[in-house]
């Protein structure tokens, strides 16, 4: 039961785990409180799943400690399983059965009698929209389909604490939209959920705090405006219709904002990160706006014009000095920027 | 992005948001299962793999068909006149070789499984340890009472006749299994341990063929010189082979059925907790 509502639902205290030489996870402290989407954000190979893995009793950590619940994760293991589940990178439901013999087989262990535990996964297969598919072989399931049966099966029995382990990799933005709704459906009822992810945009979606995880260290933690905070109040992006306006463009940006204006790939593109304070004198809105009037007033044709939050990728740019290998495309279709 | 995948979604119908959060609210649990309750559970998952890949029983059964015919009439003639004769001192010999022989799959499907998220999964549950690999070996002895009713049908037809009846039989059969039962813990511990199936494979084709060859399953081991004969009397496979074949015969072998058993009891101890110790590790 979530009678800790207040307390923590997960603390780990100098965790530590080496594969040989390498230290994949080194001296993590993490402090989760309960009921809320927790948001552990990385590249690859950063040490997230290895993190995952110690909590939910996978793995055995090589030094520090961990509670989940109070429980230590090693010496009261039995526990701590009693209340998490664990939905992994890859679907852990078994391919070879069909999405209702994976969820009774599951119930089933979980102590469910065999009509309880037929009609929970028929519940659950309806709930996720996946009762066309029960009969078929979780292997014939689409991605989308694989990511809602695997975490179907991780709330047979409502956790206390569930651990998505990069629920959306690999899947197409409409299946991933449809796991985010589910997420923030199983946090609704008071699971504690502590989410691993590589896409920014997706922590920035689901997760109240966030730890920034890189090279087996906790780089960053705080609430999603906290870490936005400490890079600046946002960004300008500009789309030309002439790629030969750019440079007289770039030097009317940088004098309105009173900015530096990096001059993005694409040869039309160009974004000005605006300071946390005025710019000018102004707000940044406003000075935004001075400046795309300027631009009109000269005769550069502006096509699209954005106001937005400083995204994660320029979180996380900023607090390791390198750059993500998630860092692609996604960065300029982000979605949450304030159209001026 | 692909066009494929997005088509996929399409057909999807949408996660039903209320009817989740009823479901949610449900939290009593039930009891934690009983261990053997979570081991007959792993059991039946194996039963519905059977199901789902029945090309799986061709190892129990086209396998050991082979063996009887093969090795019946190839020295049949030489060992024992002829080989209507020989079946009667072979089928149960060679019953234990072939079974114990496919017992080595087990070690292939454990790691086949442990590639595979599912494996973390059940890792993560709050249920008895050793349920899982109980289970794999719970679904493995229906496998291994499968290839003995075979054997022993295609034995019949040959020409075998025990003289121990049905009950001698499936004395003889039910001594088999609860050895071979035993003895898969080995490759329990051989699947968890080696890294790919490839090497599982190759690792129980050194032990096995040894182990079930030099045995008296063929011949009595009279013939063979002083230091073989040393192994073979002592091989678990010779003791379980006689107590098989004097049991199918009608007698009681009191000294080769507790050998048998108490192999299997070594086996269980030393390679379970071994396997046990692997499984938590990995």
């Amino acid at each position: 039961m979530s009678a800790q509502t207040s307390g923590l639902a997960i603390e780990t205290a100098g965790l530590v785990k080496t594969f040989g030489e390498t230290r994949a996870v080194d001296g993590v402290d993490l402090a989760v409180p309960a009921g809320t989407v927790y948001g552990v954000l990385g590249p690859n190979g950063a040490g997230k799943t290895t993190t995952v893995k110690m909590l939910a009793t996978l793995l055995r950590p090589d030094g520090g400690e961990a509670h989940v619940f109070g429980h230590d994760v090693v010496r009261e293991a039995d526990e701590v399983r009693g209340r998490v589940s664990l939905t992994g990178q890859y679907a852990s439901v078994d391919e070879d059965l069909t999405g209702t013999e994976n969820l009774v087989l599951l119930g089933r262990l979980l102590g469910h009698g065999k009509r309880a535990a037929r009609l929970r996964s028929e519940q659950l297969l309806e709930a996720f929209g996946l009762s066309e598919a029960a009969g078929k072989q979780v292997k014939h399931y689409s991605g989308g389909m694989r990511r809602r049966i695997d975490i179907a099966a991780s709330i047979l029995n409502t956790p206390d604490l569930l651990f998505l382990d990069e629920p959306t990799t690999g899947l197409d933005p409409r299946s991933r939209n449809q796991v985010w709704d589910i997420v923030r459906a199983v946090v609704t009822q008071g699971t504690t959920v502590l989410l691993t992810t590589q896409y920014l945009d997706e922590a920035d979606q689901l997760a109240s705090r966030i730890a920034v995880i890189d090279r087996g260290k906790v780089i960053a933690e705080g609430t999603k405006g906290e870490l936005k905070a400490s890079v600046g109040a946002g960004s300008v992006h500009l789309r030309l219709r002439d790629a030969a306006q750019r440079a007289q463009a770039e030097e009317i940006l940088r004098l309105a904002l009173d900015a530096e204006v990096q001059r993005e790939p694409d040869p039309v593109a160009l974004t000005a990160r605006v300071g946390g304070g005025s710019v000018n004198g102004q707000g940044a809105a406003e000075a935004a706006a001075r400046a795309l009037a300027e631009l009109a007033r000269v005769g550069v044709v502006v096509d699209n014009f954005a106001l937005g939050q400083p995204s994660l990728d320029e979180v996380f740019l900023a607090l390791t000095g390198h750059d993500t290998k998630a860092h692609d495309s996604r960065h300029v279709e982000k979605k949450d920027e304030a159209a001026v | 992005m692909s066009t494929a995948t997005s088509t996929d979604s399409k057909e999807l119908a949408p996660v039903s948001a209320e009817s989740l959060a009823a479901l949610l609210i449900a939290k009593e649990r039930p009891p934690r299962p009983s261990a053997l309750s979570a081991s007959l559970t792993f059991g039946w998952r194996a039963i519905l793999k059977i199901k789902h890949v029945p090309e799986q029983l061709f190892d129990v059964t086209a396998f050991p068909i082979m063996m009887v015919l093969m090795y019946t009439y190839l020295f049949g003639g030489a060992l024992a006149g002829s080989p209507e004769e020989y079946i009667q001192f072979l089928l149960p010999g060679i019953l234990v070789m072939s079974v114990v022989m496919i017992t080595m799959y087990t070690g292939v499907s454990v790691n086949a499984d442990i590639e595979k998220g599912v494996f973390d999964r059940f890792r993560s549950l709050p249920i008895w340890r050793p349920a899982t690999m109980v289970g794999y070996l719970l679904g493995d002895a229906l496998r291994y009472a499968i290839a003995s009713v075979v054997m022993l049908t295609v034995g019949l037809i040959l020409g075998y006749r025990p003289d121990g009846g049905v009950m001698g039989v499936v004395a003889g059969i039910a001594l088999l299994i609860v050895f071979s039962f035993a003895f898969s813990w080995i490759w329990t511990m051989f699947g968890l341990m080696l890294r790919t199936e490839k090497s599982v494979m190759g690792v129980s084709m050194m032990v096995i063929f040894p182990l079930t060859f030099l045995s008296n399953v063929f011949v009595d081991p009279s013939t063979m010189p002083g230091w073989l004969q040393a192994f073979v009397n002592n091989s678990p496979i010779t003791h379980l082979a006689s107590a098989v074949r004097e049991l199918m015969a009608g007698e009681w072998p009191t000294a080769e059925i507790a050998w048998s058993l108490g192999w299997s009891g070594l086996f269980v101890l030393v390679f379970g907790p071994v396997t046990m110790r692997l499984y938590n590790r990995k």
